[in-house]
């Protein structure tokens, strides 16, 4: 097949972007995921719930919807050390983590879409800000604002995150607990209350992954479950633990992905993510860069 | 009492023979008929997935791909007499509705075989995910198929005339009464045997059962396998179900949550959990969806699985069991 030469490279570069996008969207389950050991397979559910935030304020007010990704983050926080409290109590404490656990966050997911189902119907979405439409040509490369913006936000995004994990002291405390609990619990730090913050910090990702999503395509509420496949895919591949991994990884699915939905057509796109994590599990489940 | 096996499967043939022969002799309201054939399913599939969820410990949340798996596989050999007619001038007589149901178990069954071989070596976790992701996949594949229909679905015409006299819901209805038989004896007999001792031992603590000589992953792809297997032959009907076959219907999410809801509710120790929880909640549903709407009973499903997990993790026959223990 001869492939020309500028379409593959745009195909690359819009891969690039969609992959910083996808790390946005990844860092919250490599968190708790990777490190605390929660499958939180609810997590698309919570980045609907963060579209339809911005949606709803950017209607009312007009705000820009970047900016409500970050000021709305302190009450996904809150949300999601109430849904960690709920799980110690019901779960972690009892050592049922296994398949009531799941089934826990598989109803969340699913009582998550329905109400927004029943709330906002089942129409397309979408907010208005300016540079939702405008692209920018570099030679015969098209960068669209619309992913840029949210690739170059989604990478500051996870340089804080990674800043705050291994220079504050909690943050350290988040990896100390995902290596070792019992150890952790022996220098007199609490392991649930770490583990509490840690987790509400995965939710409160959702906040701005949530707006992103939301600048980059129209949004309705079952949208959220082709996330799993993809979030899952990068944190596995990613090797669970590590953010250069899970960047290397969403930056990967990202391209693969492009390049698939260029030359294959979209609607084969799906499949990719899921080959990539069967392919990851049967052949090397720690991952790119996993210990 | 304790009922032997053979007993056992004595009485529930004679049950299903009873409920099918009383309800065809009784009941002329087709609507009956529609809505009796989605709670059997329900026993199916819930009974299915307890085989691997409820007794080995690892959960499928891909009921929805081995249900439609086995929908498209009738969908293909429903139309494959008509291809070859014109294809290649080969005259075929139709598939009949039995030889479908095996097919799209056979479908299935590989399926859970293949995803079983990739994923099970690993944790549990990992499993339960890959299947969530699997049913993506699998739509992606039929949504991309034109044999099928693709995403456009495809129209199922009904024969004309159904075997055992009546109407052919009432044919549709008595073949699931008999999958519901099937898949109930099947349970209840891996439940009092060897081999579904080594699956408890699987759930309660793979290492030590390992350690014990069970082999894991053997027993663990046979139980995917099986439970694959029957949600594919309960999924095989339902073109001539539904004469109208699209995959966002076929692979709705709602297969998936109501297979894992049922067995939670009711309890997922025992062969009867799953099927009081798919009779309770398939009725409200039944009755929800025409009183009320079909988003709201799914949400209801949903806060209901929420609640049981939460609150009682071993389903009604659990409370009922704890309860009986404090009268005692």
């Amino acid at each position: 097949m001869l492939v020309s030469f500028d379409l593959l490279l745009n195909a690359v570069v819009a891969g690039i972007l969609l992959g910083g996008f996808y790390a946005a969207v990844s860092i919250g389950v490599t968190i708790s995921f990777g490190m605390l050991d929660i499958a939180n397979i609810s997590q698309p559910a919570f980045i609907l719930l963060g579209c339809y935030a911005a949606y709803v304020i950017n209607g009312t007010w007009g705000v820009d919807p970047i900016v409500i990704g970050v000021v709305t983050t302190p009450l996904f926080f809150l949300l999601g050390m109430v849904v960690y409290r709920l799980y110690y109590y019901a779960f972690e404490r009892r050592g049922e983590q296994a398949i009531q656990g799941l089934a826990f966050f598989f109803g969340l997911l699913f009582v998550g879409e329905v109400s927004l189902v029943l709330v906002f119907g089942v129409d397309y979405r979408f907010v208005e800000a300016r540079y939702i439409g405008p692209s920018i040509h570099l030679g015969i490369v098209e960068l669209p604002l619309r992913m840029l913006l949210p690739c170059v936000f989604s990478l500051v995004m996870v340089g804080v995150v990674q800043l705050y994990l291994s220079r504050s002291f909690i943050g350290r405390a988040i990896l100390a607990v995902s290596q070792d609990p019992g150890a952790l619990q022996l220098m007199a730090a609490s392991p649930t209350r770490i583990k509490q913050i840690a987790f509400g910090i995965s939710i409160a990702t959702c906040a701005v992954a949530g707006a992103f999503l939301i600048i980059i395509q129209p949004v309705e509420p079952s949208i959220g479950r082709d996330y799993i496949g993809r979030i899952f895919a990068i944190c596995v591949l990613g090797g669970m633990t590590s953010m250069p991994g899970m960047l290397l990884a969403s930056m990967l699915l990202g391209i693969v992905e492009s390049i698939t939905a260029t030359f294959y057509g979209p609607s084969w796109a799906p499949a990719v993510a899921f080959g990539l994590l069967l392919i990851t599990l049967a052949v090397r489940p720690a991952g790119l860069l996993g210990r | 009492m304790r009922v032997s096996n053979s007993l056992f499967w004595v009485l529930i043939v004679a049950v299903g023979t009873v409920f099918v022969v009383a309800s065809r002799l009784t009941i002329t309201n087709e609507y009956f008929y529609f809505a009796g054939y989605v709670v059997l399913e329900y026993i199916v599939l819930s009974t299915a997935w307890n085989i691997l969820g409820g007794y080995t410990g690892y959960t499928n949340f891909g009921t929805g791909a081995f249900f439609a798996a086995g929908a498209y596989s009738a969908a293909v050999l429903h139309k494959l007499p008509a291809t070859l007619h014109k294809t290649f001038d080969i005259t075929m007589a139709p598939v009949p509705l039995p030889v479908m149901i095996v097919a799209g178990g056979l479908v299935s069954g590989l399926m859970g075989l293949g995803t079983g071989y990739l994923t099970l070596r690993l944790r549990g976790v990992f499993f339960a995910i890959a299947t969530l992701a699997f049913t993506i996949v699998v739509q992606t594949l039929i949504v991309n198929w034109d044999y099928v229909g693709g995403s456009r679905g495809i129209y199922i015409i009904r024969p004309a005339n159904a075997p055992l006299g009546g109407g052919y819901i009432q044919y549709l209805f008595s073949l699931m009464t008999l999958l519901a038989v099937v898949s109930v004896g099947i349970a209840r007999t891996i439940e009092r045997s060897r081999f579904g001792l080594g699956l408890n031992s699987i759930r309660d603590d793979e290492l030590a059962a390992e350690a014990s000589g069970v082999p894991t992953l053997r027993m663990k792809l046979i139980s995917t396998a099986l439970s694959g297997a029957l949600m594919g032959m309960a999924g095989a009907p339902l073109p001539y179900y539904v004469t109208y076959l699209d995959p966002a219907s076929s692979f709705n999410l709602a297969y998936a949550v109501n297979s894992v809801a049922m067995p939670v509710i009711g309890g997922m120790q025992s062969w009867i959990g799953p099927v009081i929880g798919s009779i309770l909640l398939g009725t409200i549903q039944q009755l929800a969806t025409v009183t009320i709407s079909s988003a709201l009973n799914l949400l209801i499903v949903g806060v209901l699985l929420i609640l049981f997990v939460v609150i009682a993790p071993n389903g009604i026959v659990g409370l009922v069991q704890a309860w009986r223990r404090r009268e005692a």
